[in-house]
This record gives structure tokens, sequence and C-alpha cells, in this order.
């Protein structure tokens, strides 16, 4: 087992080198010269040597990518070229916004799309299952930006119920918090409540056909017990596996719509390093995503380790 | 009861100094305003960006200052002089502090100065670079010499070059006096949360206070210019700037909200590869009389009303209208398909010109670029739209990579920073790869001497001479529009597009 575990923690560590190599050449393909953008209007040439000369954008690709990698290895990933402010500091103020965007939506996603699921499997056929089936299509094929910006001005600016965009911190005053990222979150967990609730419908009524719900009808209990107690618990397991993968589409979602509701999070936070060419601050965010995601898959990995006796041995 | 009465009396007798400039800064309203970008770096050394000038104009006051008729007025100085045409006197306002409550003296404007000037990093080197020293005559003179005589020098002390920092907080904060900057501007600065909002509070020590009835502003960057609306609408803005010329109806159908509309600095334009590269060996780069035929071939009215509801005021010129430099004579150019389909025929180049338009990547330019594009068929050209992300169109433009190129200029409050950098030989805005040695000479001379109505002649000698090249084709001078709460009152418009904080008041 633990010869098992070392093997995948060394993994980690080219596949990391390999990420940061990857983001760091990526970078270098995308048009548009970093000095030039941070340059603005004022293109004085010694002020355009002078920025490339401090950023290191005058030497050679690799010595670039070794000085960047260094410091990342001594734990400093730099700081923002735009508003000068150290890169771990961004992403520490960042990622809880977005953690706290997705956790919502993903609350929301599973409170509308496995009830809509049970129901229409349940009412297979009728009326409630073509509703059910009809908002699961438009939840599935309304773009995020749109159903964004049509809920700001109806919510926003007709009804005037909630603040348009914006975001204020749980800490700060959790009911104004909520009051701002509802709207986002809703329309990030619209699209996931679809999926789920397709998934739900198709598990449920494979799992209304088995025997154990018939005998479990036959022993008399009522419906609703069936279908909760039986059918669902069986059906959840692969709407289980599902919602955790549909995570990180959520985290790619939160890219568009932080940008409609201007909620200061990791999505704004990357999408505008890339429009203004803030390499350390794309790659920052980029290698701290990949670590969490292969920690993640290691922390997985073990678990399988302990759940499952027969990997031990090997 | 007389012990509770006593106690509550000395309370209040201890209590209501420290209480009192707290209740008057509660009193007053806070101001939130929505831009269309995040600020750069709140150092006016170093910033870049035109949304970083707006927090500027309530954090860091300038010497001098431009009003609504671009004319030249005294904010930290008094008053200007020049000793003679190299030499310029400047009288500081005295008792001025900063918001750290050092003072603003001869010794910081030097300071500052040379800061601009010298700073690694510096944006505003290239502004002042004519400044050969600062010498602190009094506390409150400072004498600049000049290397050569520059009459748009007092100018740039209109902007950022004229920002005045504190020397201690500066030393102090180092590379980092963005983070937590000290000027001696109405406001000072209390936090900023990136991408999110930046807050200044009152500054009570402000050397013209009773111009200041804000307690606060609240400056939030929102990119989107129907989801800025949206919030001016909802009442979770006060002010929004650059209100889309679609948006306007719906502004002023809005009775909760008004709007104000005024010419800007800058200009839109077309630039056209004369001599940058192999790109340039086009026949629309190599001749002039094709050149001529394509602005012949387009119609700025009908561009402006299709694409801008009819805002927007079209141009042949960098100078705008309001400016005492404009050249009266150089009109756009009526649109007449005949005499450009003559052009081109006399001219004897195989039809149709094929062009490549750069545009960024943005709906109203990429609709501009197909107006250009449709009217310009009629004549006898082939337009292909090439739509960039706008850093992508820059880079491409700077290394000579583009044929002709949708691009605008912010503006500036002296002809000299719409006209020299793009148009003097081998300046680093002039992409087209523009030189002809009237033109620079007229543009240096202009620089020579301070007498306006020689500078407008010799500007007026550059607009024309500039229409005839067409390195440039000037299309239009966006207005700015902003739009504001009914109960917000006192703002005055000025055509650099800044929002002044001194003299608005919000009902509450």
């Amino acid at each position: 087992m633990k010869s098992h575990l070392g093997t995948r923690i060394l993994q980690v560590v080219p596949t990391l080198l390999l990420v940061s190599i990857i983001v760091f050449g990526l970078q270098q393909l995308m048009p548009g010269d970093p000095a030039l953008v941070l340059a603005g209007e004022e293109r004085d040439p010694a002020v355009l040597a002078q920025i490339r000369a401090e950023l290191w954008l005058d030497r050679p690709l690799p010595v670039q990518y070794f000085h960047w990698i260094g410091n990342v290895l001594h734990g400093d990933l730099g700081f923002s070229w735009r508003i000068r402010q150290p890169v771990a500091q961004l992403v520490l103020e960042k990622l809880p916004v977005t953690l706290q965007l997705g956790l919502m939506a993903f609350v929301i996603a599973l409170s509308i799309g496995i009830p809509m699921g049970i129901l229409s499997a349940v009412k297979k056929n009728t009326f409630w299952d073509y509703v059910a089936n009809g908002v699961g299509l438009a939840g599935l094929s309304t773009p995020n930006f749109w159903l964004g910006i049509m809920l700001i001005l109806l919510v926003s600016v007709k009804l005037g119920w909630l603040p348009p965009s914006g975001y204020v911190s749980l800490f700060e005053d959790w009911r104004q918090s909520l009051a701002t990222t509802i709207m986002p979150a809703f329309v990030l967990g619209n699209a996931i409540a679809a999926v789920l609730m397709r998934h739900t419908r198709s598990a449920m009524l494979t799992a209304l056909e088995q025997d154990y719900v018939r005998t479990a009808r036959a022993k008399g209990l009522r419906e609703y017990i069936v279908v909760l107690r039986h059918a669902l618990r069986n059906a959840l397991v692969p709407v289980v596996t599902l919602g955790a993968l549909e995570l990180g589409t959520l985290l790619s979602g939160a890219v568009l719509t932080e940008q409609v509701f201007s909620i200061p999070g990791f999505g704004k936070l990357i999408v505008d390093a890339v429009f203004n060419r803030d390499y350390p601050v794309v790659q920052g965010v980029v290698l701290v995503t990949a670590t969490v995601y292969v920690a993640l898959n290691l922390l997985a990995d073990v678990l399988y380790v302990l759940i499952n006796p027969k990997l031990r041995s090997a | 009861m007389r012990h509770i009465l006593l106690v509550a009396t000395a309370t209040a007798a201890i209590l209501s100094p420290a209480m009192a400039p707290r209740a008057m800064a509660e009193e007053l309203p806070t101001l939130r305003i929505g831009l269309a970008d995040d600020a750069d770096l709140l150092d006016p050394t170093v910033a870049r960006t035109f949304v970083g000038r707006i927090v500027f104009a309530g954090l860091c006051d300038k010497l001098f200052d431009i009003n609504e008729k671009l004319e030249i007025v005294p904010q930290l100085a008094t008053g200007y002089e020049w000793a003679d045409s190299k030499t310029l006197i400047i009288n500081l306002r005295s008792g001025v502090t900063f918001h750290d409550g050092t003072p603003m003296d001869a010794a910081a404007v030097k300071y500052s100065l040379e800061r601009h000037l010298t700073m690694q990093g510096s944006s505003r080197r290239g502004e002042i670079a004519g400044m050969e020293r600062v010498e602190v005559v009094n506390p409150t003179t400072v004498r600049i010499v000049l290397k050569a005589p520059s009459a748009p020098f007092l100018s740039q002390l209109t902007d950022r070059a004229g920002m005045i920092v504190s020397p201690k907080a500066a030393e102090a904060a180092g590379k980092d006096f963005a983070l937590h900057p000290v000027c001696a501007g109405p406001f000072k600065f209390t936090e900023r949360v990136p991408q999110d909002r930046i807050v200044l509070d009152r500054f009570p020590g402000y050397w013209n206070a009773p111009a200041i009835q804000l307690g606060r502003i609240v400056y939030r960057p929102i990119p989107d210019s129907s989801v800025r609306l949206a919030n001016l609408q909802a009442g979770a803005l006060d002010m929004a700037e650059r209100i889309a010329p679609n948006d306007v109806e719906t502004v002023r159908k809005d009775p909760k909200l008004k709007i104000t509309m005024y010419d800007g600095l800058g200009y839109q334009s077309i630039n056209l590869n004369i001599a940058h590269g192999p790109r340039a060996q086009t026949p629309l780069g190599q001749d002039a009389r094709v050149r001529k035929a394509f602005e012949l071939s387009i119609d700025r009215e009908a561009l402006v009303q299709v694409v801008y509801n009819g805002m927007f005021t079209p141009v042949a010129q960098a100078v705008p209208p309001a400016s005492p430099f404009y050249a009266p004579d150089v009109k756009p150019r009526p649109r007449d398909v005949a005499e450009a389909k003559r052009l081109l025929k006399e001219a004897g180049v195989k039809l149709p010109v094929t062009v490549t338009l750069t545009v960024a990547n943005m709906p109203d330019t990429r609709q501009t670029g197909e107006v250009i594009q449709s009217m310009a068929t009629e004549a006898g050209f082939d337009v292909k739209i090439q739509s960039v992300e706008f850093a992508s169109g820059l880079d491409a433009a700077d290394r000579g990579d583009f044929e002709a190129y949708l691009v605008g200029w912010s503006g500036r409050a002296d002809a000299d920073g719409n006209l020299w950098n793009f148009l003097h030989t081998g300046a680093p805005l002039n992409y087209p790869g523009y030189s002809n040695k009237d033109v620079d000479t007229w543009l240096e001379q202009a620089r020579g001497v301070t007498d306006v109505a020689a500078r407008r002649a010799l500007y007026a000698k550059v607009a024309a001479q500039s229409a005839q090249d067409l390195s440039i084709m000037y299309l239009y001078i966006p207005k700015t529009i902003v739009g504001m709460s009914a109960k917000l009152a006192g703002f005055k418009p000025v055509p650099d597009g800044i929002l002044r904080p001194q003299g608005m008041t919000l009902q509450k």
C-alpha cells in the first residue's frame, strides 16, 4: 500500500511540472505584447524598455520560466503586473467568493433537479412530466449571460428586490451576502439542475421497474416511502457521481456568471488577467487550480485504497 | 436621577468633540460611481488607465486643472509666469496639507516632479521629459527650467504629471505606494478590493473643503455597459460613465435618471499603413489617390447615424472643435462615389481594391467596420474585416502588421497631445509610418511658441497636410455620455471626460 501511495505522490510532481510548462508556454502563444498593454496610451519607448526589463520580458523564455518556477517553489507566486498585489493574496481573496457562489449554485441545482426528476419519473408521460422536461430543456439551452441580464432587468430594475451586482462577504453581512449571490447562483445552478433532473428521471425510471420496488409495493408500503426510500436511494448513486463531476462545470460556468454580475471571484480574476496580459496572475491561478485538482485526485486514490482492501496488496 | 443627568451631560461633553466630525461625515451622502473598467495602479507616477484618472480626480489634486472651456486654471498652484521661454515660475497655494498631515509645499512639488521624471517604471517620463530641473525658490514658489521652449508643458501639469504626492508617504511605501496612496485631493484612500471597489473618504483638511459635499465615493468597475446601466436604473449606482449611445433614450425616459452628453477630446480613426513594413505595399498604402477615394466612399454622418444614433460629431482632423487649435477649414468631405471611382481609375489600380480592416472585437467597432465595408464596396473596394481582441490588435499595429486599423485616441487638452505622437516621424504611436518633413517642422515650431494664434496657424497647416496625405483618416469625436441619478446635481462636464467631485451634491 505504501509503495502504491508513494508512486502516486511521485507522479504528482511531474504532472504539476508539466502543467506549469504548459500554462507558461500557452501564454507565449497568445498574441499581444504584455508590455504594450501595460504601457497603455503613454507609449514612450524608454518606458516600454523599462517595463520589459523590470518584468524579465527581455530575457530568453527558458530564463523567464525558471525564474518564475524557482520563485513558485519558494512559495512565491509573484505579484500582479497590473495592480502590484501578490498573486497568492489575490487567489486567497477570490477563491472563497467563487466557492460560496459554487456551493449555493450546487444546493440550488440539487433542490431543483432532484425533486423535478423524481416528479417526472413518477408521473411519467403526464402533464407534470412534460412541464419538468420543458423546464429542463430550457435550463440546458439558455445561455448563462442572457439569463443573467434578463434576471437583472426583471428582479433588480423592474421589481427592485435584489441588488443587480456586486458582492458582500458572508462575514461582513450575511443577509446582504445572500442577496448579492442568490441571482448568480441561480443562473449558475440552473443549467446543472437541468442535467441532474434528466439523470434523476432516467435513474428513477429504471429503479421503479426493479423487483425490490415491486416487493416493497407488494408489502403494502405507502407509495411515497416506496419512491423516496427504496427507489430514490438506489437511483441516487449515479446521480451523486454525476453531481460531483458537474462541480467542475460549475467552476468554469462561474467565469461567465461572475462577469455578468460583476462578482469579484476567481473567474473574473482570470478573465481580466488574460485580457490585461497579467501573466503572473494567469499562471498563478491556473497552477493553484491544477494543484487542487491533482490533490483531490490523490485523495480519491487514497480513499479507494482505504475502502477497497484488494488494492492494498497491489 | 440627578446623578444620571450629570453622568449623561459629562459623557456628552466628553464625547461631543470627537463625535462632531464623525456625525458630519455621516450626514454627507455616499456617491457610487460605476466605471467601465478597473483602475490599474493608484500611483500617479506609474498609472496608465483612463478610469484611473477618474479615481485620481477624487484622490490627488494637480498643480493645474482644465475647465469646461479647456482653459488652464490653478488648483494646487495659484498662478504661473514664464520668466523666459524656458523658465516657468509656479506660485503655490499656502497652507495645503496632504492626507497624512504633512505640508504640500515647494519641496513636495520638486519631489513629485522629480519622481515622475526619474522613478523606474514611470509613465510620466515621456510627458515631462523636456524638464531639465526643478528649483525651490521659497516654500510657495518653484522654478522649472526646461531643456527647450515647450508650449504644451503647462498642459501636462493639468493631468497626472501635475499630481503632487506626499514625499513622506512615498518614501516610506516605496514601490507599494499605489496600495495606499497619499495625496492632497478632496478624498483620502480608504480601501480597494481589486475588481470590486475603490473607496475614498472625505478629507476634512482639504484646502477647498466647502466645495466637497460628499462624505464618501465608492468606485465600482462594471465592464458590461448594459449591466452598468441596470445598476444605475436599480439605484445601486448614482452615476455611471460611458453609457452606450443606444441606451441614451432608455435613460432619458426614466424619471429617476438624467443624462449629460458632451464632446470629448479624442477621436475615432482609421490608421492606413503607408510605410510600416511589408504590409504597407498595397495600392491603399502606396497611392494617396486611392486613400482619398477610400475616404470619399465613406459618409461619416451616415456612419455615426447608423452605429451611434447620430450622437457623435464627424470630423476630419485630430483636434476637437472645442480646442483653440481647431482648424475650421479642414472639414469632413461629403461622400462622393463618382469622384472616388474617378480617382481609382486615375490611379490605374486593379478593381476591386482589397483592404483588410482590423477592428477591435467590440459590438460598436465591428458595426463601424461593417458600415465602412458596405459603403466602400460601392466605390470599388473590397473591404475584409479582421476582428481581433484589443491587445492583439495593438500589438499587430505596433509591428506594422495591418493595412487599415480602426483605432481611437482618448485625447489630450493640448493639441500637441493629439498630433505629435501620431504624425511626427518615428513617434511611438505613428503606426502607419508616416513621415513628412514639413509636418515635423510645424509640430516642432508649435512646441516652441507660446502665442496661441501662432500655434493655431501651425496646427492648421498640420491638419491640412495630414488630410491630404491620409495616414490617419479621422472619423468622428465620441461623446462622453454620463448617466446619473436625478438626485445628483452640480456635475460639471469637462471635455476630458473625468468626473470631478467638486461641487457635486446628492440628495438623500
